[in-house]
């Protein structure tokens, strides 16, 4: 059942469930810094409206620069803003920013220290149409070792508001990761949301049920996770569903906690098998408490066009194949 | 800027001999690391941090400070030496150049050594992180004016045309760029490896405003200086023809010392490796016994 702790949506499992895109947080979570902190600047690469700046940009056109269709120049021109007292947003699709522009991150913004906010956005297989050009499936796995970064890939647009303000209020680079397509509001205004720790959404349905797995779910597949869990349950399997929005640096108290009674884990993300969360979970468990894991995630493969429901079917990471993965690490405990 | 004296002049040119000496021992202390640059460019780091720049060597991050923007980051010596000249650090810490637990990186790294602006190395950087400084001196309201080095051989890089365009998008006069024009880079020839000429033509289509002078001459450097601070709404740059290597002859144009310290290894038309660094500083040396005499200074 929905943890009532964390005051969710109770419309999560309707059909007519609102649904809006992440990169709509990031839009009003910009425009509210802009009003309380003249410091906030906003850089794009052509990509305004697209990624939402575009309410930031209307309000505030002094303290926002389109430089035109250049992520490097984008890049270190905010590396130049921060070092001056300035606190820029840069945003594009990740696969340009920080993808196009990675060395020029790593040398003017990341080793730099400077205090730049990287949006990427059309995150995973579900920006859909466009096609592999521009869905960012190796966006996090190519940032995550890099020292000093923090990183946050919000579930809905309600958190990826709070993760921008977050962004904008603490010190010290940021990556951010958006996506394009309308997802579930799973998350209320209410919904505590603190930066670094993970959350329990589903949990057993009484109080004496013990969680025979436990799901960790990056960004807009948390919907799907829980979706997973809901029939899972149905059907006599007890999970716990965590939300693991920050990425860096990871919640590792979380991490053991969520899976001391559990001791199976599935790791669920549109992005990379390599590299991601389940490469983060990966890597401090095998260091600590060896489990059997199974990740759902695009396995090692370019994905292409298509509708963003056909391409999660098509790529194994719908609901089926998370329920797929439960049953399997079940077996294999 | 003060006004500039012949005993000034004189007094820049000597600081500039004694940088190039130092340069030459730091190079070799360290074993690796780039000559023909960092002595090209000694005659504008010196002008620049003894007389341009509005600058406190007690106090580095001094709000209103003018910036120098490093973006060729290899020839970090020059700019080693002149921070220390000028009062940043100790100078017997340029002897830690590139060894371990060293402020002195072989690139430079802005928060580890007092007075780098930025962090530099990777090549086609420096303008845009300028263009960040510009931009933001204006909305801040400040006075301060932002100079980006830059070399010739890394306007190849497709960054440096990006930020170009976004330099005369904003009008920023108070940016100016100087171009290290060498005409050196690793490989050779800069117009054999890919050619940039005409370069100042390149400049004046993207809408700056050009000054070309010879490198090695400070009073007309500075000159230059005061009168491209003087353009309005546009941004301006300098093409300085510098001669790398300058003031050790078997150095200047020869396109091997580029990335080499002296007696590292022989090289054609210079002395034996390990007469390298004696001949260079004996060189120096009689520049520097006939700056004074010129001068009118006696030993």
């Amino acid at each position: 059942m929905l943890n009532p702790k964390y005051k969710l949506n109770p419309k999560i499992f309707d059909t007519d469930v609102e649904i809006n895109p992440t990169r709509a947080g990031f839009g009003e979570g910009l425009l509210e810094l802009g009003d309380k902190n003249p410091n906030i600047v906003g850089l794009t690469a052509d990509l305004s409206e697209s990624t939402k700046a575009d309410k930031f940009e209307k309000k505030y056109p002094d303290r926002f620069f389109d430089v035109g269709v250049a992520e490097q120049d984008m890049a270190a021109v905010a590396a130049g803003l921060a070092v001056s007292g300035k606190i820029p947003f840069i945003s594009s699709y990740a696969t340009f920013s920080p993808g196009k522009n990675w060395e020029t991150i790593r040398t003017t913004i990341i080793y730099n220290k400077a205090n730049v906010k990287i949006a990427g956005h059309h995150s995973g297989v579900m920006t859909g149409p466009d096609g592999c050009t521009h869905q960012a499936t190796e966006d996090i796995a190519s940032v995550r070792s890099w020292p000093g970064l923090n990183i946050i890939v919000p579930c809905d647009s309600i958190e990826a508001k709070k993760a921008t303000i977050i962004a904008g209020d603490t010190e010290g680079p940021f990556y951010l990761r958006f996506s394009r397509d309308k997802s579930a509001v799973m998350t209320t205004d209410e919904t505590p949301f603190e930066f670094g720790k993970m959350a329990n959404f589903w949990i057993p349905d009484s109080p004496a049920g013990e969680p025979q797995v436990t799901i960790f779910a990056m960004g807009y597949m948390l919907y799907y996770a829980l979706l997973a869990a809901k029939e899972l349950e149905t059907e006599g399997i007890q999970t716990l569903v965590v939300n693991a929005p920050t990425i860096k640096p990871f919640d590792t108290e979380g991490l053991l906690e969520f899976t001391k009674i559990s001791r199976a884990v599935v790791t669920v993300e549109d992005h990379q098998v390599m590299g991601g969360l389940g490469g983060v979970i990966a890597e401090y468990l095998s260091k600590s408490t060896p489990l059997p894991m199974e990740m759902v995630a695009l396995q090692d493969t370019f994905a292409e066009s298509g509708k963003p429901k056909e391409l999660l079917a098509k790529y194994h990471m719908d609901v089926p194949d998370i329920k797929e993965a439960v049953k399997k690490i079940i077996g294999r405990k | 800027m003060d006004t500039l004296t012949p005993e000034k002049v004189l007094d820049l040119k000597l600081k500039a001999n004694r940088i190039r000496e130092l340069i030459i021992n730091m190079l070799v202390k360290a074993g690796s690391g780039h000559s023909g640059g960092p002595l090209g460019m000694t005659d504008i780091f010196t002008a620049m941090y003894f007389h341009i720049l509005n600058h406190d060597p007690k106090n580095p991050l001094m709000p209103d400070r003018d910036r120098l923007v490093l973006s060729n980051g290899h020839i970090c010596p020059v700019q080693y030496a002149t921070l220390a000249l000028a009062g940043y650090f100790p100078l017997e810490e340029l002897d830690t150049l590139r060894k371990i637990n060293s402020r002195l990186q072989g690139h430079p790294h802005r928060g580890t050594l007092p007075g780098l602006e930025t962090t530099s190395g990777p090549l086609g950087e420096g303008l845009s992180q300028g263009i960040g400084m510009a931009l933001a001196g204006k909305m801040d309201k400040k006075d301060y004016h932002v100079y980006v080095l830059t070399s010739d051989g890394e306007h190849q890089e497709g960054n440096t045309w990006e930020a170009m365009m976004m330099a005369a998008k904003y009008k920023l006069d108070n940016l100016t760029v100087v171009i290290d024009r060498n005409r050196i880079q690793i490989d050779g020839d800069t117009e054999k490896v890919m050619p940039l000429d005409p370069f100042s033509d390149k400049y004046k289509a993207f809408n700056f405003e050009v000054f070309e002078i010879p490198g090695n001459d400070i009073q007309l450097f500075i000159e230059t200086v005061e009168n491209a601070k003087q353009v309005k709404n546009s941004p301006t740059v300098i093409i300085a023809d510098t001669i790398p290597g300058k003031g050790v002859s078997y150095m200047e144009n020869n396109y091997i010392w580029h990335g080499i310290p002296p007696d590292l290894q022989d090289v054609p038309g210079a002395p034996k490796k390990g007469e390298q660094a004696k001949v260079a500083l004996e060189e120096l040396g009689k520049i520097e016994e006939s700056l004074k005499r010129e001068g009118g200074i006696s030993n």
